[in-house]
Parts: C-alpha cells; structure tokens; sequence
C-alpha cells in the first residue's frame, strides 16, 4: 500500500521575535497515520505541532520560514485563510479544556461557527462526533450537564470528540494524555487508532510507551549543536526507530539513558 | 500513648510568644474593620431611625407642595430613575465596547497606552469638573439644553471609566486557552469572544455595570449643571424636559430651603440609600450567583 504523504515540512525554521526556536525541520508526515513526535523537553515539539495549524500565529511576533505543504499547498503562503486552515487541522491540547458549558454546547460550538443552524442536523453531529471519540454511551444521558462535572479522561475525549465535530483532516494532539491516569489514557490511544483509519494525527508524545504503542511513524527532535533550537535528527517507521535507531542520540533516549 | 502526651507537650516560650504576637496582630486588624464598618452602620441606622417615618404612600408617589415642605418626592425619583437609565443606555454599549477593543483587540501601542493613561485619570476627575464639561458641551455646545439628555450623557462620560476598567479587568480573567481553543476550532476572534468569552465575564461586567450606574445614580455635582431642577412638581414631558433628581433634591432642601422639616430630609436620603443599596444588593447576587458556577 502506496502511503499518500498530508504534509510535506521542508526546510522550516521557527522564531519567537528574535529568538529561534526551530532549525532546518524537514519532515513528511503520511495521511491517515500516526505521527508521533518524541524528544526532550524544550526541543520545540510543541511548536514544530503548532506551526501544522498557524496556532503559533496567535502570539505577536512569530515568524515562520520555509514551507509548509498541506496536500500540496503551502500554508504559510500569503493570503492563505488561516481559519479556514484550522478547520482543516484540529488540535487537542495537553490539558483537558471543555468550555465551561454543557456537553452539548462544546461539541456543537464548531459546527457552530462554521454555520450550522439546524438544531436536528447538531444533534446528528454531536452525537456522531460523540459515538467517534467513544463517549457517547458515557453521556447521552448527561448532554446538558456541565462538561466540566466528568473526569479528566472523558474531558479529553469530549475535546476530542469536539474537534472531530468539525470534519478536520488531520487532528494535532500536544501530549494529550500526561493528565490522564494510566487506564484514561489506553482508552485514548485506542481511540487515536480507532480515528486513525480516517484522520491523520500527528501527536507529541513524552511517553515512549505511549509513542511505540500508538504510532506508525516517529520522529525525534533534539536541540541543534548549539543547543539554541530544535530540529529532527531521525525520522522512520516507528519500529525501527525504537528497535535500531540510526542516531546516537536516538538511542540513547528511546531506551531511557538521557532526555 | 507517648506521642499523644508529645503532642500536648506544653508550647516553650518561643512559641507562646509568636501566638501572643500573632493574636496582637489578629487584634489590630479586627479593630481596623469594625473601624471601618461602624460609621457606616451608624450613618445607615440614624438615616433610617429618623427617615422612616416619613416613609408613606403619598411621599413616594405624590408631587411636593408648600415649596417642598409638604407632599412628596416623586418627581425626584422618576428623574433619577430616568437620568439613570439615560446614563446606562448610553455607557453601557460605550464603555462594553472600548472594554472589548482594549482587552482583546489592541495591540500594546502608544496609542492604546495613551489611551489606557486617559481611562484612569478620567476615574480620577472630580465630579464637578464633568458637571462644567457637560455644561459647556451638551447643553451649551451642542443645544440640549438643561436636558434629561445632557444630564445622561454627562453622567455616561463620568461612568465610563469605571465601566470600561471593570469589564477589561473580567475580559481578561478569561483564561486565554478558551480563545486558543476557540481558533482551534476554526472559530473567528469575534466568534471566540462573543460565544465564550463574553459570556464568561459577562458577572464581571455586569457588576462594574451595576457599580458605576449606582455612582452616576448618587451624584449631585455632574447634574447641578446639566439637567436638575430646583423645583418642578410635574413629571417631565421629553428627554430634553428638565427634571428633578434626588441627590439634588436632597442637596436643595437640606440646604436651600429654611424651615425645612427634618424628617423630609432623612426620608428622602433614606429613599435614595434604599436605590442604591437594593441595586448594590442585586450586583452582588449576580456576582456570586456566577461565581459558585464558575469552576476554571
């Protein structure tokens, strides 16, 4: 099976006003796969995710370059829609975030925006978007309690049930399970396989059990010589990156001795 | 059996003296407080004791007589129930709006820090320097006339400030994530703001709202100028009608009027106390009501 390639990264580099926060990333990340991206803390995994998705444009005075190709388009192109850009890529955060109102407010809010109107057709959607992220036996019977009433884990799940809502096609995840407790989180991963077969998911992972469980492809990020910015040193089949690394390095992190 | 008696061992000197020291100072800060509150309890109790009995039916609804030493003060709470309003109707959209700009809109430039530096001082401003502003703009400037209407509009501009710094100060008490989240979602700022965070510091702003309508409420010296009547035993007629007010009022029989009965004078303070104490009330029920549900 030919995999189709969702982004192309060429080249791209990474600024916080002055400061460089990524170096030279090049990285190709296969559609309807899981992408994990793994490294130390500080190495620029968060920005590397939130430059998929132009989040990193919220801050004032980021600057971006390279190119970023989207099925082909580049996002970083001038008068690209940057919000039509995160509908298309979704993103769930490191802490669980509902929105402090009901069940069924938060997965309608991006249909929502987006214009849907129609109380049946939300319905439809929040209970397909719920049925997705496998909460929808959990709380059909609670779509108007507060989302913040349930556990952390169906928190996750109700964000990422949100995100599905909107039909993206790739869905970012920034460690999303370091708040979950351990049984939260298998349920998550088993769900990011489940969602897998139609979204392509990148995902920045500090659990290397977590990155060679539920990953098809990982990437290793490190900070460049200097040790001033982040790039990816090694990228391959999941596997084989854990079992016969090509990087020192990469060694000597999957298996535990630094990072 | 042996930790228990560890346990109660009796405090060593060291001890006891930092406890002594720490009721001392327990001690100070309470008597601060009561300090604080006992005035006001004072002034709220004799305005009450002595007010009360003027408290009927006809001085609530009726016009006065006998040059105001007789009959009642509705005209004075109709005016200031409108003046009020006017103020609220105009301040509110302002004041919400510039709040909404500076807090989630603008960017940190020496236009919106000078801007910001214009806020606070105008806070700052003695209320009589915006009755002489009124004066000169509205009724003067631009031909409202002693008005309902130059009276409202002075009272918004001196509201203001407070209503724009409260509402910026629960703007931002939004935690930042659900604007992040918001544009995660394909959501436009205005999209973001107007379904999450608006609703979220909406029993802040509500409060600053309620907060500075009570001050525009209680003034005196921004409409002395601008709209108050001395005396004017009809209701007005038109927004550019003039009308009495009760801080005014209250300002002309305690001091204009000789021979004035007392206790005409307390009832009147005690009506204005008891509207602006109930929308004080109604404020904090607000703020707390939204607060017990507010769970980030």
């Amino acid at each position: 099976m030919s995999t189709m390639l969702k982004f192309q990264v060429d080249h791209l580099s990474f600024f916080y006003g002055a400061k460089r926060a990524l170096t030279d990333v090049t990285l190709a990340i296969p559609e309807r796969q899981i992408t994990a991206l793994i490294g130390p803390s500080g190495c620029g995994k968060s920005t590397f995710l939130r430059c998929l998705n132009r989040m990193n444009d919220t801050i004032h005075g980021t600057r971006a370059e390279g190119r970023v190709l989207l099925d082909d388009q580049d996002i970083y192109a001038p008068g690209t829609d940057v919000v039509d850009l995160r509908r298309r890529v979704g993103m769930v955060f490191q802490r669980p975030n509902p929105f402090p109102q009901s069940v069924f407010e938060n997965v309608a809010f991006g249909p929502r925006v987006l214009g849907t109107t129609s109380r049946s057709e939300l319905e439809g959607i929040v209970e397909a978007s719920l049925r997705g992220a496998d909460l929808w036996d959990e709380v059909k019977d609670g779509l108007k309690k507060d989302a913040l009433s349930f556990s952390l884990g169906q928190q996750q799940r109700l964000c990422i049930a949100r995100v599905i809502a909107v039909k993206p096609e790739v869905i970012l995840m920034d460690e999303p399970c370091s708040a979950l407790d351990p049984i939260s989180t298998l349920r998550v991963e088993d769900l990011m396989r489940e969602l897998a077969r139609n979204y392509t998911i990148v995902i920045v992972t500090h659990n290397m059990q977590q990155a060679s469980r539920a990953s098809d492809t990982t990437a290793m990020m490190m900070l460049t010589d200097d040790r001033k910015s982040g790039t990816v040193i090694e990228v391959g089949e999941t596997k084989q990156v854990f079992t016969k690394p090509q990087d020192k390095r990469t060694e000597g992190y999957v298996t535990g001795r630094y990072g | 059996m042996m930790l228990g008696i560890l346990a109660h061992k009796p405090a060593n000197m060291n001890t006891a003296r930092r406890y002594a020291v720490q009721r001392l100072g327990f001690g100070v800060l309470i008597l601060a407080s009561l300090l604080v509150v006992a005035p006001i309890l004072f002034v709220i109790g004799a305005i009450i004791a002595r007010g009360v009995g003027a408290i009927n039916w006809e001085f609530l609804t009726a016009m006065p007589r006998d040059g105001m030493k007789a009959g009642g003060i509705f005209p004075a709470i109709v005016g200031t129930l409108l003046l009020t309003l006017g103020t609220a109707l105009v301040a509110i959209p302002f004041g919400v709006g510039g709040a909404i700009y500076l807090a989630e809109y603008a960017r940190d430039t020496w236009l919106t820090r000078a801007i910001r530096l214009a806020i606070v001082n105008l806070a700052g401003i003695p209320s009589v320097v915006y009755g002489l502003f009124g004066l000169g703009l509205f009724v003067l400037f631009l031909g409202f006339g002693t008005s309902i209407v130059a009276g409202s509009l002075t009272l918004a501009i001196m509201t203001l400030p407070v209503i724009i710094s409260t509402s910026e100060e629960a703007l931002r008490s939004v935690p930042v994530e659900f604007r992040t989240v918001s544009a995660s979602l394909g959501g436009t700022r205005w999209q973001g703001i107007r379904n999450i965070v608006l609703p979220q510091a909406l029993p802040g702003i509500i409060t600053g709202v309620i907060l500075g309508l009570l001050r525009a409420g209680g003034e005196t010296a921004p409409i002395l100028f601008t709209v108050a009547a001395f005396f004017l035993p009809r209701l007005p007629q038109s927004p550019l009608d003039q009308t009495m007010a009760l801080p005014y009022h209250l300002y002309v029989i305690s001091t204009q009027v000789p021979g004035m009965p007392a206790e005409i004078q307390y009832g009147t303070a005690l009506v204005l106390l008891a509207l602006v104490l109930s929308l004080n009330v109604v404020a904090t029920v607000i703020r707390s009501y939204f607060r017990r549900k507010r769970q980030w």
